[in-house]
């Protein structure tokens, strides 16, 4: 079978779209809404989800991120939390790709090998781990890859052709690269700047590129899709769904990346024409 | 046995240590790297590092034997490496110098550090000053409550202090929003990191400047005993006094090395800071090493009297040498730490660290074991003035 990644960014290259990818913390800003809120998010748009595994020391994520972390921490989400949300998620949904993003120590603490078994088992189809650059993660990219789950790397402005060749023989799905010097939810985005950027890495890569860090709404959306294969949006999504009542989470977020998906195919068929 | 030579050129020491980044610290690290691999061997750089630690912090340290409370223990005899009579108070200083070096050769105009209690934090707004940089502290927004008076040292030298509210609002948080500042602003700045912690190459480059403490022991011992120590004591937090003075002697194998860890309220309690006698490896702030953590792997919150020692984490040099046997980790608890304390004050009127006094304590429980010729060398890593108003405090008295 063919990984879901792989199926959904085949189908969007051959309408000619951009993939939406929204980032959310499992757990935030309720544990029973988390799985309601993936299922608004798919019907939606969601090309891919983006899930975050909260961790206490999430050292490259912004305000937003981290004080989702924290609340998600306090209502007692675990890695094993999340994985068994994914698994009633694929329960009803075996199309919307999940991966699973956060840091080392939290698979650490289960073991390597027993997480890629457990996160096979659940239904994830990729990983990405923030603190596991790909010279710390042979081993554990190769035992992804082995159980069909994609190791999702991310890429840097200050990232060099050595590295993103490094990149380019690990990585499986996408690669994600990070559009600005900072953590997530961070400053403004310069899109020459990341164009050429994206070209550069395109060229060495034969998997989709995405984008993230500092897309915040359905305009700068509209622009990177110029150039990226995927645009990620989390930090602004986060703030969304806490800003939104308690028992209108799901249905906020949905509508909210609604627009987003609405703004982002629109851009596509001006360009088209 | 092939001289020890760690860590690898990936900044392994075994299976701890490494890169354990997000990708937008790479090139920073890769550029420190390369930087520091030139000037660890170029004579111009330790030229100006020695000469900076002769006329700036008054090195070499004082070896001194404690004879008064030797007698009285009635065993091993106890000597202290007097890291206490630096300038700032500490061994911390030795480190920011020779990375305030760096900085400048890599034109960095800005530095930034983390602080706990605020020793390293007061060491790296010292040499900011000295060399003229731009410096930001990070410190827990607790921490700062606690330290205040550190918080107006740093401020008096030309720093600023920004307090951090996430997490635990300690050390360990404090950390991290240094690293979130170093990947913003990583074209203009120097991360000055306090131990021997974090990615590759820092333990490796903050153990080779806190070297020169074991360096200068290796030339007072036999001078002063006519012979090397045969157990080397001191604190271990993070662990760079401890990796400092135990580097020169790993070769030494008839020197026993002691890490004196802080148990805190007691081990059973679990308020402790005990990394390698209680945690278990995983991946913190950039390297594998022993953690304090859940069944999760969130890592928990820590507590020892002495803020210095209160990280959930340790050097993963440590780790290794704990593997490998080759140093040896206890714990000592705040109410035996802080009889030390006061021991030390009255018997030998030294005033020491809450931190040193972790393993002073350790020493005067092992000297009064061993026979009278047996020599044991304490770092006495710091002075304790920052500690007036927690000793006080615990005593029942109100500090202003």
């Amino acid at each position: 079978m063919m990984n879901r990644i792989d199926a959904t960014f085949q189908a969007l290259h051959a309408a000619g779209r951009t993939a939406l990818i929204p980032f959310m913390t499992a757990g935030d800003p309720s544990i029973e809404s988390t799985l309601p809120t993936m299922h608004a998010l798919a019907s939606a748009g969601a090309d891919v989800i983006e899930l975050g595994v909260p961790f206490s020391d999430p050292m490259a994520d912004g305000p937003v991120i981290q004080r989702s972390s924290e609340r998600a921490l306090a209502r007692g989400m675990s890695l094993r939390g999340v994985l068994a949300i994914v698994a009633e998620f694929r329960q009803t949904n075996t199309r919307t790709p999940v991966v699973l993003m956060g840091y080392a120590n939290p698979i650490e603490a289960i073991g390597q090998r027993a997480f890629v078994d457990a996160a096979a088992q659940a239904g994830i189809d990729g990983v990405l781990v923030v603190d596991y650059p790909p010279e710390e993660a042979h081993d554990f990219a190769a035992m992804l890859t082995a159980r069909e789950l994609a190791p999702i790397f991310l890429l840097a402005p200050t990232s060099t052709p050595e590295r993103i060749a490094q990149v380019a023989s690990l990585a499986r799905g996408y690669v994600y690269y990070v559009s600005l010097r900072g953590v997530t939810g961070a400053g403004h985005l310069d899109v020459a700047d990341v164009g050429d950027k994206v070209a550069a890495i395109k060229s060495a890569l034969s998997i989709p590129v995405g984008v993230g860090f500092g897309i915040r709404d359905a305009v700068t959306a509209q622009r990177i899709a110029r150039v990226a294969d995927a645009i990620v949006i989390g930090s602004a999504l986060v703030q969304t769904m806490l800003d939104a009542p308690a028992d209108a989470v799901p249905g906020t977020a949905g509508a909210w990346l609604h627009e987003i998906r609405i703004a982002l195919d629109e851009a596509q068929i001006n360009r088209g024409e | 046995m092939p001289p020890y030579d760690l860590p690898d050129a990936r900044g392994h020491f075994g299976p701890y240590g490494g890169t354990f980044v997000a990708e937008t610290l790479i090139a920073a690290l890769e550029d420190l790297k390369a930087h520091y691999a030139r000037y660890r061997d170029d004579a111009e750089f330790q030229a100006e590092f020695a000469r900076e630690l002769k006329h700036f912090v008054g090195r070499p340290s004082p070896i001194y034997h404690a004879r008064r409370w030797s007698e009285k223990l009635g065993g091993a005899q106890i000597y202290f490496k007097r890291e206490d009579l630096n300038h700032t108070g500490a061994h911390k200083i030795n480190n920011c110098i020779g990375q305030a070096l760096l900085a400048r050769r890599l034109r960095k105009p800005r530095v930034i550090a983390e602080t706990g209690a605020g020793q390293h934090g007061v060491a790296t707004a010292t040499v900011a000053a000295r060399y003229g940089l731009d410096c930001v502290v990070y410190m827990g927004s607790e921490d700062v409550a606690r330290q205040a008076q550190n918080v107006y040292r740093m401020k008096l030298l030309g720093a600023q202090v920004v307090p951090v509210d996430s997490g635990s609002r300690t050390l360990k948080d404090a950390l991290n929003e240094a690293l979130r500042d170093w990947v913003t602003n990583v074209e203009d700045t120097f991360y000055i990191i306090g131990t021997v912690a974090g990615p590759h190459p820092y333990p490796m480059l903050v153990r080779d400047f806190q070297s020169v403490i074991g360096t200068e022991c290796l030339t007072q011992m036999p001078e002063l005993v006519g012979r090397q120590p045969d157990a080397v004591i001191a604190c271990v937090g993070g662990g760079s006094n401890a990796m400092g003075i135990f580097h020169p002697y790993i070769d030494h194998v008839a020197t026993r090395l002691i890490g004196v860890e802080a148990a805190g309220e007691g081990i059973a309690t679990g308020r402790h800071s005990a990394s390698l006698t209680q945690g278990v490896p995983g991946v913190l702030h950039g390297n594998r090493t022993y953690l304090l953590q859940d069944e999760n792997g969130q890592i928990r919150e820590t507590h020892s009297v002495s803020a210095g020692l209160d990280y959930p984490g340790v050097g993963p040099e440590h780790a290794w040498l704990k593997d490998i046997g080759r140093a040896q980790y206890v714990s000592i608890t705040d109410d035996e730490a802080l009889a030390a304390f006061h021991d030390c004050c009255r018997i030998e009127g030294i005033i020491p660290a809450l931190e040193s006094s972790h393993a002073i304590a350790y020493a005067t429980k092992l000297a009064s074991t061993l026979a009278r010729d047996q020599v044991l060398l304490v770092n006495l890593s710091g002075r304790g003035d920052k500690d007036m108003h927690t000793v006080a405090r615990r005593a029942g008295m109100e500090w202003q």
